[in-house]
């Protein structure tokens, strides 16, 4: 890192470079992930100013904000004066809430990226960027289209730069405009350090000049890198590499300079005056620590709110435990999204009991459809799976749209096409303004899985294996994964006779971020092949037989019933229902209804947030416009996805159950009784943190920098071969999230709350050194409520400290319906009484 | 029944002039009044069609409003209404409406909501006074609104880089189509020694008997038609200018720069076919323009991998194939093509981004590594030159830049030693001495005489050029455009008919407009440091009142529709004699770089990535 003053060593500056790149992979695999991951081996508070003072990135709200925020009370003075005390006691506290309050500070930003890379501008008058750009960009573009473009790049040898070689060795044009540059494509190994010696000169600052040159684009850059390591990811596979894209932007930057300068300009370092390294100390100021301390108090008057509000929700109910059969179970992913439909279901029918676990349910695959080409993961994207589940038996065809074909744009059919589909178009545009409805052009989670197939779940012998994947699981393999499933959150006993398993995706259109609204525990994907196979498993009579065994007795009445719920539309599907026995058929028709009203409800009390939907309306109507927002071109909020979230439990559902939490919670069910150890907490938290974390993170960094580190407004969105989007035809590509989703976001890091003894979670959290760093660090905050005391113990440093909530009263709520029609805003956690 | 005209002139105007007072936060207001005014124009439309239908569908002609009168120079305003208009009324309304209903949900909670529906507006004003323009003046201005509402929407997102630089691109390309609108008003009012109305031009004996003594005079006019047109509808070599307007959001893209503006050019071309009609030549060279522009933009199209490019590239492609047609006088072939190519694009543009899942889907199912496509066939040094060659577009880009900017900016460039205690140390005693020789020009020998408007419109030229390419003082370069409509004006005095009253009506507007121009500029310095003309500014972010009345200042000293200068501007060229060519040109070329200059210290100070950088501040590249 402390590269700038030594000589260039072009594998670690390579290695460097990609580690600092947005690592954001193309859209089809779009998963979230922390923005600032690779300052994450520092502290937060640290890691967020070092990384705005190098790149220039804001990192939290301005001072304005924060104290706008104060005056509308949304930041507490009790919080304020509670995290004064704690960080500066004594003296200096009267003189930083001085600071806090009301001291100017000089609030203009500088950053070090491209500081020597201006010298251009400044003493060569030239615009490098603007010559280079635009061509470099559709090179790269072109190179690695996935099917936009009709002509294809005509050339795909060993990788983008030898293809470079053979296009300009075998052509009347020329990439380039002068000689020289060209001469060095073909002659000599393109060095890194044999360019750069030619545009910069002096060695001791090729790294920073690197740096400042990718930082231009870090959208492109960082696509490539991610390439680079993962070329997988795209259907059409392209060989290409950061130190290519480098290489071939430096020789167009060379080329640039003799065109203007002819071959007698002299290197960048004959100009260059003091610069500060890149990655030179950066020294914490008085301005970034108030944004800190202000940063703080925002946070936590929030959760103190929530642990004032899990606090009154314990005293109250005392017996748990009920021994009555529930009337059914229903096993929802952890997602924020589900929150507020575990609350209508409960409400619907208070017999039923609901969990919360990631949304693969366990079962770790990839997954072929009938017809596919290719493979799609369906767990969480670190876990590398060495099964394969199949698809057979569709009766569903896929629909074509010929708007999307090549026809249209290509010269005769083109002509004939204009003058006869051009004024289908008219009406086909007329009536989805007036009567939107679902069209090929829709991103379906129905469409993942044929509602009648079957899957290929049980291994039939081992030589079953296509492509080095196993197909299907076998009894043992079937047997250890619901029993961690089962475990893990705490249910062994008490079976329903049926137990939903409830996948979720979503539905959109004109949506290019389309898989960041899937399940994030499922790759971006909807979950409901995860879980027709885990209800499978769940039901096989030998995996029974073994969990029996183990001590799960599953009643024989028991059935697992997967279904997917569409999260944009609150639309649920049941699978394999002729499965069921002729008893539980009847029960699944009543808990259909409950099921369809608490969509409903769920579907009104999301409604709240669009301003075009009157919230007031009877739930059912309300629900037939949210589905019809759903599938509007026009609609550019189907739905506001992980928007708003703030908080993950982990423990039992009667921390929870009493509380309104405005769908801002990750909910995981988990039962400290049955895990003295904290085995099945290890796995959950190695989960939470990375995805729920890594999802919150996002949204925090996308809203408080929606320009850098955002993917601004996605109105002006121009799709990219189809694997990103940029702005216009000649920008930079856009990672990071379009400021549709996270407008109404705030931007505070999650609080993980686990119910557990804190000796065993501290222990737990150790287990795994990136588990550990996520907590340690602070880029999540981490509270434990003590099962016997039920007293708070917040993770600080290490070390469990007891937190006593400043809140005393919480609000108080018979019924939500009247609350959800006041405001658009977040809601203060209530009680529900 | 012509009266009836006036209704689809004055609604959308109405609608917009309604929506500049709404107050920004009502969103729904302000979308109900743009979607209300196409919805009327467009149910408005279908009765009158229906009506006119019924009585025989006869060309309407409505010269309503005279604007300025002197002794032989007539100004009026003229509407005209026939198949042609009919199409794209019907295309326009139909369009806007769907659009406008489409951006009141889509742009929900974008912070330009007012600024976007106030434009389209004042875009779809411009569009429908230009559709049913009876002759060359009114066509100009809704000519003119056109391009400066391309400005705005392109440069919507204007606290961004690229969105900036490419709407000053593109009203640079608009602005070139103006010397050919300007100079073919100059040349037709010599022809017709009257304001042509286009219903005249369908009587065949007359444009005849004109061309027949003048034909010369008729190719120029057409060619500069042809060269307005092309710059319009994207054709060769402005073609490239299209997919670079495509960075204002989806919609406005989408039915600006995919459908309506960009078929204006073949709507110009259809309004005058009955001037060019016999002129074999014309129609020759109008048809090679659409076939080289359809060949070239369609194998560019086909390398694209932006889907908005795409789009944009198979559209101008179609246009030019529209362009075939209508010089070989297929007149109902084209407005269907038009018709049906609006539509289509729209269309695809508007569901653009579902091309991502779309074609994601539809390869995991059948992705075959790769087809075959005709240009595989080509030896394998042909396919390669021509794909590379596509890639850069056909170098047009760059060749616009390398012709017409660069040697403008070099020129500009020259006349560094300019300052501004030079400029008043030289100009203003040349300018007295040249005032003193005008007063005193019935003293000068006639054949003298006669040259004095070249040196004087030269001088004026130099003016704006410097104006154009100054880098630091954006008063400077501000009082380099007011002296050079000093200049022009004193060049023309020489032609002898140039009445006191005349220039002083000119002049009105210029000054006015100058006047508060520099006011604001002034104003701006007092409170910004960081302010010169080297790089965008950004400063509407602090200053958004501020940068609204200098937008209309603006307007007002590029002589924009809204001052008595715009007539002027007529008045000017209709002085400039039939055989000062030159002078014409000089003339005219310093309108055009008058409004680009002009623009240009708007969009620098103004607009781009704010200087100040306490705030979220986008990438260059972004």
């Amino acid at each position: 890192m402390k590269s700038s003053n030594l000589v260039f060593h072009e594998q670690d500056v390579l290695h460097n470079l990609k580690h600092y790149l947005p690592a954001q992979a193309p859209l089809k695999d779009f998963i979230h992930h922390n923005t600032l991951h690779a300052f994450q081996d520092m502290k937060f508070d640290k890691a967020i100013h070092t990384a705005s003072e190098i790149f220039g990135y804001k990192v939290c709200l301005s001072l304005f904000e924060y104290r706008d925020l104060f005056r509308k009370g949304q930041i507490r003075e009790d919080v304020l004066e509670n995290v004064l005390k704690h960080k500066k006691p004594g003296k200096q506290l009267a003189v930083w809430r001085e600071n806090l309050l009301y001291k100017e500070y000089n609030i203009e930003k500088s950053a070090r990226i491209g500081q020597l890379r201006s010298i251009w501008k400044k003493d060569y008058y030239i615009d490098l960027d603007l010559i280079v750009h635009p061509l470099l960009y559709r090179i790269i573009c072109s190179y690695l289209d996935q099917g936009i473009s009709i002509w294809k790049f005509p050339v795909l040898n060993q990788g983008f730069l030898s293809s470079i070689r053979e296009m300009e060795r075998n052509t009347f044009a020329s990439f380039f405009k002068t000689q020289r540059a060209r001469g060095l494509l073909f002659n000599g190994q393109c060095e890194l350090k044999e360019l750069l010696h030619i545009l910069v000169g002096d060695e001791k600052l090729y790294s920073q000049y690197l740096f400042d040159q990718q930082f231009t684009h870090p959208g492109w850059s960082g696509m490539v890198s991610f390439l680079e390591d993962s070329p997988d990811s795209l259907i059409d596979k392209k060989s290409i590499s950061l130190k290519e894209l480098i290489t071939f932007e430096l020789l167009l930057e060379i080329d640039a300079m003799d065109s203007k300068f002819g071959q007698t300009w002299a290197p960048l370092c004959t100009r260059v005056g003091k610069i500060t390294g890149l990655f030179e100390k950066v020294m914490e100021t008085e301005h970034t620590e108030v944004l800190s301390l202000w940063q703080e108090a925002y946070e936590w008057s929030y959760y103190d709110q929530v642990l004032a509000g899990v606090k009154k929700s314990q005293s109250l109910k005392k017996e748990n435990g009920n021994a009555e059969v529930p009337s059914f179970q229903a096993l929802l992913c952890i997602d924020d999204r589900e929150c507020s439909l575990r609350r209508y279901l409960e409400k619907n029918d208070p017999k039923c009991q609901t969990f919360g676990t990631p949304g693969f349910f366990g079962v770790e695959f990839y997954y072929k459809p009938e017809h596919g080409n290719s493979v799609t993961k369906q767990c969480p994207a670190p876990v590398t799976p060495g099964y394969l589940i199949k698809e057979v038996g569709t009766k569903k065809k896929n629909e074509k749209e010929v708007h999307f074909s090549k026809h249209p744009d290509t010269l005769f059919r083109g002509l004939l096409i204009s003058q006869t589909l051009g004024f289908w178009s008219a009406l086909k545009l007329a009536i989805s303004i007036f009567r939107p409805s679902i069209s090929p052009a829709t991103s379906s989670s129905f469409r993942h899985m044929d509602e009648f197939s079957r899957l290929t779940i049980e291994n039939e012998s081992p030589e079953d294996i296509e492509n080095g994947l196993q197909v299907g699981f076998t009894i043992e393999e079937m047997t250890l994964r619901v029993e961690g499933l089962l475990r893990s959150i705490g249910l062994i006993h008490h079976f329903a006779p049926v137990i939903y398993v409830v996948a979720h995706g979503s539905t959109s259109v004109n949506n290019t971020h389309y898989a960041g609204y899937d399940c994030g525990a499922c790759s971006g994907r909807p979950g409901s092949v995860n879980a027709r196979v885990i209800s499978y498993m769940a039901n096989h009579p030998k995996v029974r037989e073994n969990l029996r065994h183990k001590g799960i007795i599953i009643p024989e009445e028991t059935q697992f019933a997967g279904c997917l719920h569409d999260t944009t539309r609150d639309d649920i599907t049941f699978y394999d229902e002729k499965n069921l026995s002729p008893q539980n058929s009847a029960m699944h028709r009543e808990h259909k209804m409950t099921f369809q009203k608490a969509l409903d409800f769920n579907a009104r009390e999301r409604s709240r947030r669009f301003e075009a939907i009157d919230t007031s309306l009877p739930p059912e109507e309300i629900h037939e416009k949210v589905r019809r927002r759903s599938v509007s071109l026009f609609e550019p909020r189907p739905e506001l996805n992980h928007a708003t979230n703030a908080l993950c439990f982990v423990g039992r559902r009667n921390l929870t159950n009493n509380l309104f939490l405005d769908r801002r919670s990750f909910l995981n069910s988990y039962d400290y009784q049955i895990d003295p150890e904290g085995k099945y907490l290890t796995n959950i938290l190695n989960a939470v943190a990375p995805v729920c974390g890594g999802i919150n993170l996002e949204y925090y960094f996308s809203r408080v920098d929606n320009h850098k580190l955002g993917a601004g407004t996605k109105l002006a969105h121009n799709v990219m071969g189809l694997f990103g989007v940029a702005n216009g035809i000649d920008g930079d590509l856009r990672p990071g999230l379009p400021s549709q989703m996270v407008e109404v976001h705030d931007p505070i890091r999650l609080m993980v709350i686990v119910e557990h003894y804190p000796e065993v979670v501290l222990e737990t959290i150790q287990r795994n050194p990136a588990t550990f760093q996520w907590f340690m660090n602070d880029w999540i905050h981490l509270t434990v409520v003590h099962p016997e005391t039920t007293g708070f113990h917040v993770f600080r440093n290490g070390i469990f400290h007891i937190y006593e909530p400043l809140l005393s009263q919480v609000n108080v709520i018979s019924d939500i319906s009247d609350l959800l029609v006041t405001n658009q805003e977040n809601f203060p956690v209530y009680l529900i009484q | 029944m012509n009266y009836i005209l006036l209704f689809f002139i004055l609604l959308p105007v109405l609608g917009f002039l309604i929506s500049l007072l709404v107050p920004k936060e009502k969103e729904s207001l302000l979308s109900g009044i743009a979607f209300s005014t196409a919805g009327l124009q467009f149910n408005g439309f279908v009765i009158f069609f229906l009506y006119w239908m019924y009585h025989q569908h006869p060309a309407l002609n409505l010269n309503s409003i005279t604007l300025f009168e002197s002794r032989e120079y007539v100004f009026y305003l003229d509407f005209y209404f026939d198949k042609i208009s009919a199409v794209y009324l019907f295309v326009g309304a139909f369009l806007t409406f769907l659009v406008t209903i489409y951006s009141r949900y889509y742009l929900h909670r974008e912070s330009g909501y007012k600024r976007f529906f106030n434009t389209v507006l004042f875009f779809y004003s411009g569009y429908n006074i230009a559709v049913l323009s009876g002759n060359f003046e009114t066509l100009f201005i809704g000519w003119e609104v056109l391009g400066i509402s391309s400005f705005l929407l392109i440069a919507f997102y204007r606290d961004r880089y690229l969105p900036v630089k490419n709407a000053i691109k593109v009203f640079s390309v608009y602005r070139i189509g103006d010397v050919g609108m300007i100079l073919a008003m100059w040349a037709s009012h010599h022809l017709w020694h009257e304001n042509i109305t286009f219903m005249k031009l369908n009587n065949f004996e007359l444009v005849h008997e004109h061309l027949a003594s003048h034909s010369l005079t008729g190719v120029f006019i057409s060619v500069m038609i042809l060269i307005t047109a092309a710059t319009k509808s994207a054709q060769l070599p402005f073609s490239s200018w299209l997919p670079r307007a495509m960075e204002g959001p989806t919609p406005s893209s989408a039915i600006f720069y995919g459908s309506l503006s960009v078929h204006l050019g073949v709507f110009l071309m259809m309004r005058t076919f009955p001037f060019w009609n016999h002129q074999l030549s014309v129609r020759i060279l109008i048809a090679l323009m659409g076939l080289s522009t359809s060949l070239i933009a369609s194998v560019i199209g086909r390398v694209q991998s932006s889907v908005k490019s795409k789009i944009a590239y198979a559209s101008i492609a179609q246009i030019g194939l529209i362009f075939i047609e209508i010089a070989m006088g297929f007149e109902n072939l084209a407005l269907l093509h038009f018709a049906g190519n609006a539509f289509l694009r729209t269309y695809q543009l508007l569901v653009s981004p579902s091309v991502v899942s779309y074609l994601i889907r539809e390869q995991f199912y059948h992705y075959v590594p790769r087809q075959h496509t005709i240009e595989d066939s080509f030896p394998k040094k042909i396919e390669y030159t021509i794909y590379l060659l596509s890639i850069k577009e056909w170098n047009l880009d760059s060749v616009m830049n390398y012709l017409i900017w660069k040697p403008l900016k070099n020129i500009g460039r020259k006349l560094n030693f300019l300052t501004i205690s030079r400029l008043v140390s030289i100009f203003i005693p040349a300018y007295l001495l040249g005032l003193f020789i005008l007063f005193k020009s019935d003293t000068i020998r006639p054949e003298i005489a006669e040259y004095l408007p070249y040196p004087f419109s030269l001088i004026g030229l130099v003016m704006v050029l410097k104006s154009f390419s100054e880098r630091k003082r954006p008063r400077l370069s501000w009082l380099l455009i007011i002296m050079n409509h000093l200049w022009v004006v004193l060049a023309i005095s020489f032609n002898e008919h140039f009445q006191p009253e005349e220039a002083a009506f000119y002049l009105s507007g210029v000054l006015v407009s100058g006047v508060i121009g520099y006011v604001c500029i002034t104003k701006l310095k007092s409170k910004e440091k960081e302010y010169s003309l080297n790089q965008f500014y950004g400063h509407s972010y602090e200053h958004p009142g501020l940068a609204l009345v200098f937008l209309m200042a603006c307007l007002g000293l590029m002589a924009f529709p809204i001052t008595p200068t715009f007539i002027g501007e007529d008045l000017i060229f209709s002085h400039i004699h039939e055989n000062q060519l030159v002078l014409a040109f000089f003339t005219a070329l310093s309108f055009v770089v008058d409004g680009i200059s002009v623009i240009r210290i708007y969009a620098r100070l103004f607009l781009g990535p704010h200087v100040k950088t306490y705030h979220e501040i986008p990438y260059k590249s972004a």
